[in-house]
């Protein structure tokens, strides 16, 4: 019996692109449904009713939700082309510092964008302290996984990707060359992978919508 | 065969986080040094060296490698001591829901109970006792679809869910105790209810459970210092 695979994602969330890029990686053919969050399917609803978020992969029929743990699952099931590494040390330093991706990096990189102008310095220095401690983890590799993609690489896009397309929104520039050349170069050898161009967002319609998130989120922080 | 110096705990008797790496090590009964941190007054050398990042315990330190993180720490015991008593499921779903779980317990339901704590006002930490309830009944419905009839989370044994949850146990008491709620009731968690004796019992877990009453002056005291320190001063 062949394997049906869906993924109910969002073109722009990054943690959808993370299983998306996840399942191309490892050639798993699969239905993608994009689901529309401000009316959300009511499939969405019964595979993830916990969270009622995206991404949930249903794997012959049974759903997967959080994309780390989607991530882990994929590499479990299709065992070709591993996401993780094999020695239990390189995988928990993996999976530490995707957290940290998470839960650290991604909220001081919003309030330093969000931050009114007398906070902003301390909140960039914030991040970009917490930016170069992942950079350091890039030492001496052409990839956080070693010499071909790998979890941490996947889970690390939404720093290539979203955090280009906020500059643009915002102005603020994160991750400059000077300051960061190692993570700039990673940025620059993930444009270049086909099968990331396929999954990324387009550029304009990002912007755009990102951009409208940004506003909306100043005039709330006003009010 | 590693001898005992070569795995080390930092922790502290209150955590919860610490609980898992120890639990698990007990479960897979690997013999290591316990290294209480006494974190009120300053963080030790050793803790700052091997948790640069976020200079908080747990830390397991494993020869000369420092893993941080508690469900990194307790995966990362599973996949070495792969000859003891399994951790994680055998499934790959069962093991993805185990993970979910764990995730919902650290990122939404915990930190709720957190809020508790630095609540101004009985009226403030009342409100949030209907959605850690909430929470526990979400729980309780996982527990039957996942134990199967069985014990635990993990079925026979204690597993992974078990771990992430039931470390929590003791301060889920002791918030029942300061706000005089019930959140395990025999009314809508009867499950988890025996369950939480079970897990408390267990050999894995009695000797790092800490007891509620200590633990009570302990969250008295830091609740003194954290509404201290968000006082404004003028």
């Amino acid at each position: 019996m062949a394997d049906e695979v869906k993924l109910f994602g969002m073109w722009a969330s990054p943690y959808s692109l993370r299983v998306e890029l996840a399942l191309k990686l490892k050639g798993i053919p699969y239905e993608y449904i994009e689901e529309d969050l401000s009316n959300k399917s009511s499939l969405l609803l019964k595979y993830n009713p916990v969270h009622q978020k995206i991404p949930v992969l249903v794997h012959n029929g049974k759903p997967v939700a959080e994309s780390s743990v989607i991530l882990e699952y994929i590499d479990e099931i299709w065992r070709d082309n591993p996401v993780l590494p094999q020695d239990p040390y390189d995988r928990a330093m993996a999976r530490f510092w995707a957290k940290f991706i998470d839960e650290k990096i991604q909220p001081t990189a919003r309030n330093a964008n969000l931050a009114e102008e007398k906070e902003r310095e301390q909140a960039v220095e914030e991040c970009c302290q917490q930016l170069k401690m992942l950079e350091n983890e890039l030492q001496g590799k052409p990839f956080f996984g070693g010499d071909t993609m790998g979890y941490l690489d996947i889970a690390a896009l939404v720093i290539a990707f979203w955090f280009e397309v906020v500059r643009e929104v915002v102005g603020l520039d994160l991750i400059t060359e000077e300051r960061f050349p190692i993570l700039c170069k990673w940025i620059g050898k993930l444009q270049d992978i086909d099968v990331i161009n396929e999954c990324r967002p387009p550029k304009e319609k990002h912007v755009n919508y990102v951009r409208a998130r940004y506003e909306a989120a100043k005039a709330a922080a006003s009010n | 065969m590693l001898k005992s110096e070569d795995v080390k705990v930092l922790g502290s008797w209150s955590s919860p986080f610490v609980m898992r790496a120890r639990i698990a090590l007990n479960i897979k009964s690997v013999n290591y040094e316990y290294l209480e941190e006494r974190l009120w007054e300053g963080k030790s050398e050793l803790l700052l060296k091997s948790n640069p990042v976020h200079k908080k315990i747990p830390v397991l330190i494993h020869g000369d490698k420092p893993i941080c993180e508690s469900l990194v720490i307790v995966q990362y015991i599973d996949e070495v001591w792969s000859s003891g008593p399994s951790i994680l499921p055998s499934d790959s779903h069962e093991r993805a829901t185990a993970r979910f779980w764990a995730a919902y317990l650290d990122e939404k339901w915990f930190p709720t109970m957190k809020t508790i704590g630095l609540a101004q006002g009985e009226d403030a930490r009342k409100a949030v006792i209907p959605q850690l309830e909430e929470g526990l009944v979400l729980l309780e419905e996982a527990f039957g679809k996942c134990s199967k009839g069985k014990p635990f989370f993990g079925g026979d044994q204690i597993g992974f869910q078990d771990i992430a949850f039931g470390c929590f146990l003791g301060w889920l008491r002791v918030t029942e105790k300061m706000n005089g709620a019930k959140l395990l009731s025999e009314d809508k968690t009867p499950a988890l209810l025996e369950w939480a004796h079970r897990f408390c019992s267990d050999a894995a877990v009695k000797d790092v459970m800490p007891e509620t009453d200590k633990l009570a002056e302990f969250s008295k005291m830091i609740m003194a210092k954290m509404r201290a320190a968000a006082t404004p001063k003028s």
